[in-house]
């Protein structure tokens, strides 16, 4: 498939930019931030983002969802980026494609229409380490009782269901538990972007024989699976996130003036800009390229949702540095919403791996180091 | 469509399987055996000789040209395959060239038609090998200040200046070259591009030596050189815009061959074949730059594809062109640092390959309008930042 948009996407991404930009500037996260809601979400957004067919819209058919493909939630995560949309969409993405092997059609509809949010329980430690699994399911009759700690859970505090992984006897497993189930206890965290998320503890939760995803003991290749999906769609909202704050520090540099001058006019400033323009243009080849392995079964998919998620975290880290420093003392202020990028680019960078876990991943799996 | 050129497909395959002799097949990249052409072309085999002959023929060794030209007047995505086929048997190409690359494009745009039909033909059969006349001693990134003067004597033009950095100057038949013709008006507007032939009386060459040994430059002079009037492309003045042009076109193989050339072995296979794994964790900084200098090298080949693919659905931007230049030439130098990180004293030696790269890896940041130029035209087209 060609590294450019189809008309139809070019479609898609219109329409998506038109509904986010009437229901979710950013004015209307930084209200949500202020208003102190615990639920650091849009239920409305989401609601919207449901009927819309945005939700979800890579869940195929055969599972319930419309099949729009990677390609078209990547383009909605990146349209989310610009905005900084809070909602729970990358939850869900992490959720379905976890559910989505050997799921009846019905399983998803909850997810897929927005009424039911799911939150993913696979970290451990500070750092991402999915295979690092200390949590226990022990058999019990013909369930399990499931006990351990999940750090830094996203959407763990609005969740009505946790998706958690543990070892089994028979090796890592994946279970589906009530986020109200006895025994889970939801701690809610407060992070740098100010969006849901919490340390959840299991302390000997009873799940019945329904509750397990997949077989017991056989969860690896869809948690692997599940986190180049996540790894490509985060990388999809850090290019949204970059992309805006440059073309906002660009317009900036159109109208700021010192020394009786456009600040865009000083060379050692548009060399910086022009940088940062070429990072982007290689950055949005990356995520495109990735996006299309995701869509056609790609066999070098793992590899390139790594070179995604590692080329995404640090440019886009990279360009929230500049941004606010071609902004000077405004740039930090909070008044200025270039910070709240800054902060969500750091937030969405470090889940599920950041540059250093994903360039070490790389040099491992794709250059045999 | 797609049935035309599968047909396409399966003749031209046939044909080159017929045509293509032996000593033009699956030879080492680059280096000795490719064909320039030219009056002063020593064919290094027979084979190389007849290659030429047969494809210039069918118009092969300018695919994309028209056919009264000299060309197959084959379409993009016909010469996509055409250079696909070349691959698929390992295909040295017929003729390489700044004839084809550069002034082939400016004739077909800007020429008139006697010029086309005096040059195209000569540059598509390997008769005439050109070089570029462009930089002088006084007129580097800011090229428009070019002062190697032209006055019209009624029957001629009369050349008197000098250029500096000709690729292959000496080894070249004809310079097309950017002279000023006005000194009257700004300086962008007083230039014009002229055609020489370099056996005139008055054109002279001189190697330039750099740092890494001998080199493919140099400085070219012009001591009152008698020019036909119909030698001029374009108009008095117009000789800026075709420059532009053209360089667009220069940068997009920078690009791209700095691109292939970065392609040719993984810096990474390199390292584990010299240091092995274990040496190379122990040398855990020196993996990590090859690690991260393999992520970039990934990204390149990305947005060349993607690059490929803008200008395939008409969206190709000359923005990319500069985009590419400077991340591919800076990529280049990146890998020579690293190879000579690797090789360590054996590096060292004058005249090792790791050694050669190094010492000419930074031409290509400063030729083709130097990196910084680039990040000029960004900054002016890409982002219309006001003007410095």
């Amino acid at each position: 498939m060609t590294l450019v948009l189809t008309e139809e996407e070019i479609l898609l991404v219109d329409a998506v930019r038109a509904l986010l930009a009437r229901a979710a500037p950013v004015s209307t996260f930084r209200a949500l931030r202020d208003s102190g809601d615990p639920r650091r979400y849009d239920p409305d957004l989401w609601r919207e983002l449901a009927v819309s067919g945005f939700a979800a819209p890579q869940i195929p058919e055969r599972a319930g969802g419309i099949g729009m493909g990677y390609t078209a939630a990547g383009l909605i995560a990146e349209e989310m980026g610009r905005v900084l949309a809070a909602s729970p969409f990358h939850s869900t993405a992490l959720a379905a494609e976890l559910m989505l092997d050997g799921a009846t059609p019905d399983a998803l509809a909850p997810l897929i229409a927005g009424e039911s949010i799911v939150a993913v329980a696979l970290d451990e430690g500070a750092r991402h380490a999915p295979m690092a699994i200390a949590t226990r399911a022990e058999r019990d009759g013909d369930g399990f009782r499931i006990s351990g700690l999940k750090r830094r859970v996203v959407d763990g505090g609005i969740a009505d269901t946790l998706i958690v992984s543990a070892m089994a006897d028979d090796g890592p497993s994946l279970f589906q538990v009530p986020g109200a189930a006895p025994g889970v206890q939801i701690r809610l965290l407060d992070l740098i972007d100010s969006r849901n998320a919490a340390d959840v503890t299991f302390d000997n939760v009873p799940v019945g024989p329904e509750a397990l995803i997949g077989a017991p003991g056989k969860a690896a290749d869809r948690i692997a699976r599940t986190l180049d999906v996540g790894n490509v769609l985060l990388a999809c909202e850090l290019l949204g996130i970059a992309q805006e704050a440059f073309d906002r520090t660009v317009a900036y540099l159109k109208e700021r003036e010192q020394f009786g001058r456009k600040i865009g006019s000083f060379q050692a400033l548009q060399h910086r800009a022009a940088r940062q323009f070429c990072a982007l243009e290689l950055a949005r080849g990356v995520v495109l390229k990735a996006l299309r392995a995701l869509d056609e079964a790609d066999p070098a998919t793992t590899q390139l949702a790594s070179l995604a998620k590692a080329v995404l975290t640090r440019t886009a880290r990279e360009m929230l540095n500049e941004a606010i420093q071609m902004h000077g003392g405004i740039g930090v202020t909070d008044e200025l919403d270039i910070g709240l990028f800054f902060k969500r680019a750091r937030a969405v960078g470090d889940w599920l791996g950041d540059d250093h876990y994903h360039r070490e991943r790389l040099a491992r799996i794709a250059w045999g180091m | 469509m797609t049935t035309d050129l599968d047909a396409f497909r399966s003749e031209l395959r046939a044909w080159l399987e017929a045509n293509a002799p032996a000593g033009v097949r699956d030879l080492p990249p680059g280096g000795d055996s490719i064909s320039w052409g030219g009056r002063k072309w020593i064919f290094v085999s027979e084979d190389q000789r007849l290659w030429i002959e047969r494809a210039a023929e069918r118009g092969f060794t300018v695919p994309e040209w028209p056919r009264d030209y000299g060309g197959a007047g084959l379409s993009r995505d016909e010469a996509r395959i055409f250079n696909q086929e070349l691959q698929r048997q390992n295909i040295r190409k017929p003729l390489e060239g700044i004839g084809i690359w550069m002034l082939g494009p400016a004739l077909l745009k800007y020429g008139t038609e006697a010029q086309k039909k005096a040059h195209l033909p000569d540059i598509a059969q390997g008769k005439i090998r050109w070089c570029q006349g462009y930089s002088e001693p006084g007129a580097g990134s800011d090229l428009a200040s070019v002062s190697t003067r032209c006055t019209d004597e009624g029957d001629h033009w009369l050349v008197d200046g000098s250029k500096i950095w000709t690729s292959y100057g000496d080894k070249s038949d004809c310079i097309f070259a950017l002279v000023r013709t006005n000194t009257e008006v700004p300086k962008q507007q007083g230039i014009s591009f002229l055609l020489i032939d370099m056996s005139t009386p008055g054109v002279s060459t001189q190697p330039i030596r750099l740092i890494g040994g001998s080199s493919s430059f140099t400085a070219t002079f012009f001591d009152n050189v008698k020019v036909p009037k119909e030698n001029m492309v374009g108009q008095p003045g117009q000789g800026w815009e075709i420059a532009k042009y053209l360089l667009q076109h220069e940068r997009e193989s920078i690009g791209s061959i700095q691109m292939s050339k970065a392609g040719d072995e993984p810096l990474s296979r390199r390292a584990l074949a010299l240091w092995g794994s274990e040496g190379l964790a122990e040398a855990g900084a020196l993996r990590t730059e090859i690690a991260n200098y393999e992520i970039d090298a990934w990204k390149l080949a990305i947005y060349v594809e993607r690059f490929r693919d803008l200008a395939k659905a008409g969206q190709g931007s000359a923005a990319s062109a500069s985009v590419m230049k400077v991340v591919g030439t800076e990529l280049v130098r990146t890998q020579a640092e690293l190879t000579m990180s690797l090789t360590g004293a054996d590096g060292l030696g004058w005249g090792s390959d790791p050694a050669f790269d190094w010492l000419n890896a930074p031409i290509g940041p400063i030729g083709g309008g130097s990196n910084e130029i680039q990040l000029n035209i960004l900054a002016k087209r890409a982002l219309n930042l006001p003007e410095a």
